[in-house]
């Protein structure tokens, strides 16, 4: 049972695994950012404070943080055929992933910003910074550790979310441990690639807490 | 020189309006040490805040060296507060960025070229005396050294007007001084302007040549140090030069019920045995009940209180006697409280 096929197939998945869940913390990244930042921003506590704006974004991230994701994953199968040509495979459920991300990557960089010293920016502001100047030096910089502790988070449930995705065909080792797990009652193969999932979310919160460490000025 | 008119500001929280600042006027000359000093929520870092325009003034206005701050648009207040510098009672460094990059922090913000700053930066760890850490990051040194860095960070745009909300009041008394040293120092090289935020008294006797006492946000009181130090008129101020940084919380209860009053002596008060001389011609003795010599803006000031006799008679005569011998003389009697 453990031949070539199947050991080149795990070596797959888990290629696949790592390609869905680095390129959807990107691309989450790349959405969510500006989207944490602006929450931080337009929340009254914020350095330009912005009532409107802060209600619809907060409004829109929790209804999507609201759908749980195989039903979120479901819902934009036709989003997902227009943006990527098909619904299925490894590419077609990074969209969804991408989606189920950036609120949550979102709503992590806008607690981390606000980690950030009330004093500090002022601060900034007595120096006569404007708001860019406070988000790109003093923000992002000084809440730079608490971002990349997020950044961890994020990357370990976004693997999560891609093994859920198995169930529906994207592929990677969720997809595995599925159909030769439950379908075909293999349990030894659905076992390694549960162990072969944790020592993934082992490695990348180790990286990440080191890096975030590594980086922290605020150590003796 | 800064002058504020008519300046108000009122905060709407949801327990209703909070004046925290009520139609100050009030004008800070250039190259003064300026005290502002009130019991905390009096309104006096709404105050400081207000001369920067980190709050906006409900009403009145704020005139630094004749420019209407309200009327300056988001980005020419940017580059007018370039010519503010200001520190904080906790330091508020960028904990990421060391110290060198700390004090380039507002040079960059103004678009000075990277070397340009950095060199800026070494004069003034040189001003400040921290050469030695220059590469350091804000966790690795002391609340002292944390604030030199602050002002140093400060004073890198060269600005006219140095606010310090207070600066010295996470530190100890013996940081304390040598802070207040280096601000006075800063003062008499460049002639910046200093405005200092405090309730400590013994803050502003140290270091400020004028004072403004604010009581729920309205400033009661102002002028030259050692007049309010020796004639005190508000409530506020009395209690203040008084309370003396809370040592004295229980001498001030007992003088309520006394019949009491604070004398100040002057370097030109006489040599004669006032006191002394005072119990022999009254035939009635007193009780001093604290005595003590001050540095009021390097001059000493000897302060006294006495407990007077409790017939009225000779109690007012005491205090007429003092009078005439130019003492400095305070009714303590009734007011605390």
């Amino acid at each position: 049972m453990w031949d070539k096929a199947v050991i080149d197939m795990i070596i797959r998945g888990i290629g696949e695994t790592l390609y869905m869940t680095l390129a959807s913390t990107l691309l989450g990244y790349l959405f969510g950012l500006p989207l944490g930042v602006a929450l931080a921003v337009t929340d009254k506590t914020g350095i330009r404070p912005n009532a409107v704006v802060y209600k619809l974004l907060d409004f829109i991230s929790n209804i999507i943080r609201s759908i749980p994701f195989l039903i979120l994953l479901i819902v934009l199968i036709p989003f997902t055929r227009a943006v990527v040509g098909k619904s299925y495979g490894s590419t077609a459920t990074i969209v969804p992933l991408v989606v189920a991300a950036t609120p949550f990557i979102g709503r992590m960089i806008e607690s981390s910003l606000k980690e950030v010293d009330g004093g500090v920016i002022e601060a900034a502001q007595s120096m006569g910074a404007g708001p860019f100047t406070i988000i790109f030096h003093v923000l992002l910089v000084e809440a730079r550790t608490s971002i990349l502790v997020g950044a961890t988070i994020a990357i370990g449930t976004i693997l999560g979310y891609s093994a859920m995705a198995g169930t529906v065909g994207g592929g990677g080792l969720g997809d595995i441990a599925i159909r030769y797990g439950y379908h075909r009652y293999q349990a030894d193969i659905m076992f390694a690639t549960v162990i072969l999932l944790i020592v993934l979310v082992q490695i990348f919160q180790t990286a990440g807490m080191y890096i975030s460490n590594k980086l922290d000025r605020r150590k003796r | 020189m800064i002058t504020l008119n008519n300046v108000s500001k009122t905060f709407t929280t949801k327990d209703g309006e909070v004046h925290a600042l009520r139609d100050v006027t009030l004008t800070i000359e250039k190259g003064d040490i300026f005290g502002i000093i009130g019991m905390s929520g009096a309104g006096k870092s709404t105050l400081v805040r207000c001369l920067n325009f980190l709050e906006r003034p409900t009403s009145g206005a704020v005139l630094v060296d004749g420019r209407d701050l309200s009327r300056l648009g988001g980005k020419q207040l940017r580059a007018e507060r370039r010519n503010i510098g200001m520190i904080f009672q906790h330091f508020n460094l960028l904990m990421q960025k060391n110290v060198v990059d700390n004090i380039c922090f507002p040079l960059r913000i103004a678009g000075t070229p990277k070397a340009a700053a950095k060199k800026r930066a070494q004069e003034l760890l040189e001003l400040v005396g921290l050469t030695d850490k220059a590469s350091a990051y804000p966790i690795q040194l002391s609340g002292g050294q944390k604030q030199r860095v602050a002002i140093a960070r400060a004073l890198a745009t060269n600005p006219k007007i140095l606010l310090c909300d207070e600066a010295t009041s996470a530190l100890d008394p013996q940081t304390t001084k040598a802070i207040l040293a280096l601000l006075r120092e800063i003062n008499e090289r460049y002639g910046i302007t200093i405005v200092i935020i405090t309730h400590e008294m013994a803050v502003v006797r140290e270091i400020c040549n004028r004072v403004g006492i604010i009581g729920e946000g309205r400033l009661v009181e102002h002028g030259s140090v050692i007049d309010v130090f020796s004639h005190p008129q508000s409530q506020e101020a009395r209690e203040l030069v008084l309370r003396n940084t809370g040592e004295n919380h229980d001498l001030v209860e007992t003088l309520e019920t006394k019949n009491c009053v604070r004398i100040v002596f002057s370097e030109n008060s006489s040599y004669e045995p006032v006191i002394a001389n005072m119990v022999l011609k009254f035939g009635a003795p007193v009780n001093i009940l604290r005595a003590d010599t001050k540095n009021v803006s390097g001059i000493a000031h000897g302060e006294m209180i006495l407990g007077l006799p409790e017939d009225r008679e000779i109690a007012r005569g005491m205090i007429k006697y003092l009078r005439e011998r130019n003492l400095a003389v305070e009714e303590v009697t009734g007011y605390v409280g």
